[in-house]
């Protein structure tokens, strides 16, 4: 049996997972941190 | 402890090292990974199927250690009640949800060209699947909460109580026939050579920091979004 395609799809699926809650939680961040900094500007 | 217990001062230690965590960590989960794939020799058993290994063992490790962080986070909050104890606690459980399913999945691919089977309700597969419940019954308790700058007393005993699945994950291998292998890695040393040990090294460390940035990201997030609305409702009530 081959084993890559399994190799390929474990890996791939890691780095989908990972890069996915990382994009995700920094645009979160960007934006929540965004939104306090315009409210503190224009108080 | 109780000195960052003030946000104020978390965030002037969480902004710099967010970065850092996260650089540093990408740079060697691809080192590590590409060690892996491409440096190693396949193991005399498994083949190339071992390369899963490097995924797989970060996955289960950030898994187990994001719910040990959990009851932690969860045990400071109903001893002390620290006012980050409750944020942390709800960045944790989604990577720590995470890594769980990538644990599980990642095991499940690799099961079917090493034991010929997807699945098997041995006792370590079944009280990792366990774990996994557990993350989302946390997450569906605290998000059932109003406030988001900490959790419940009852979500937080969950978070406790539920470490007890921790070590019977650990001991699973020893306490019940399974066709998991047993215990490779141990204080006393490891069972694999060291030809396929060391780039596990760079990715164990690699996912684990990566882990902490994401961890530290939600957290300012979740600081931040209180903070608006607590500005926002004061200026309401004005």
């Amino acid at each position: 049996m081959n084993h890559w395609p399994f190799i390929i799809a474990a890996y791939a699926l890691t780095f989908a997972g990972t890069l996915t809650i990382l994009v995700w939680s920094y645009l979160s961040m960007k934006k929540a941190e965004a939104a306090l900094a315009e409210l503190e500007k224009d108080k | 402890m109780h000195a960052f217990a003030n946000p104020a001062r978390f965030l002037k230690i969480a902004r710099p090292m967010t970065p850092i965590l996260l650089v540093i960590g990408l740079m060697l989960v691809f080192g590590g990974c590409f060690s892996g794939l491409f440096l190693t020799p396949p193991d005399y058993l498994q083949g190339e199927s071992v390369r899963i290994l490097y995924i797989h063992v970060p996955a289960a490790w950030l898994g187990m250690g994001g719910w040990s962080a959990i009851a932690i986070a969860s045990l400071v909050q109903l001893v002390w009640r620290h006012p980050l104890a409750g944020i942390a606690g709800r960045a944790i459980a989604l990577p720590g949800a995470l890594f769980t399913a990538i644990c599980l999945v990642t095991g499940s691919i690799w099961g079917r060209p090493t034991w010929g089977t997807w699945w098997e309700w041995d006792g370590r597969m079944t009280s990792m699947l366990v774990l996994l419940f557990l993350y989302i019954g946390y997450m569906a308790l605290a998000n059932s909460e109003d406030d988001r700058t900490s959790v419940s007393r009852a979500t937080a005993i969950f978070g406790v109580v539920g470490a007890i699945n921790i070590p019977i994950i650990n001991r699973s291998v020893v306490w019940w026939n399974s066709l998991h292998q047993g215990p490779s890695i141990t204080l006393k040393g490891s069972t694999i050579a060291f030809e396929l040990l060391w780039p596990l090294a760079l990715t164990v460390v690699g996912f684990s920091l990566i882990f902490g940035g994401i961890v530290l990201m939600r957290m300012r997030a979740n600081l931040a979004e209180a903070k608006l609305e607590a500005r926002l409702r004061r200026m309401a009530s004005l």
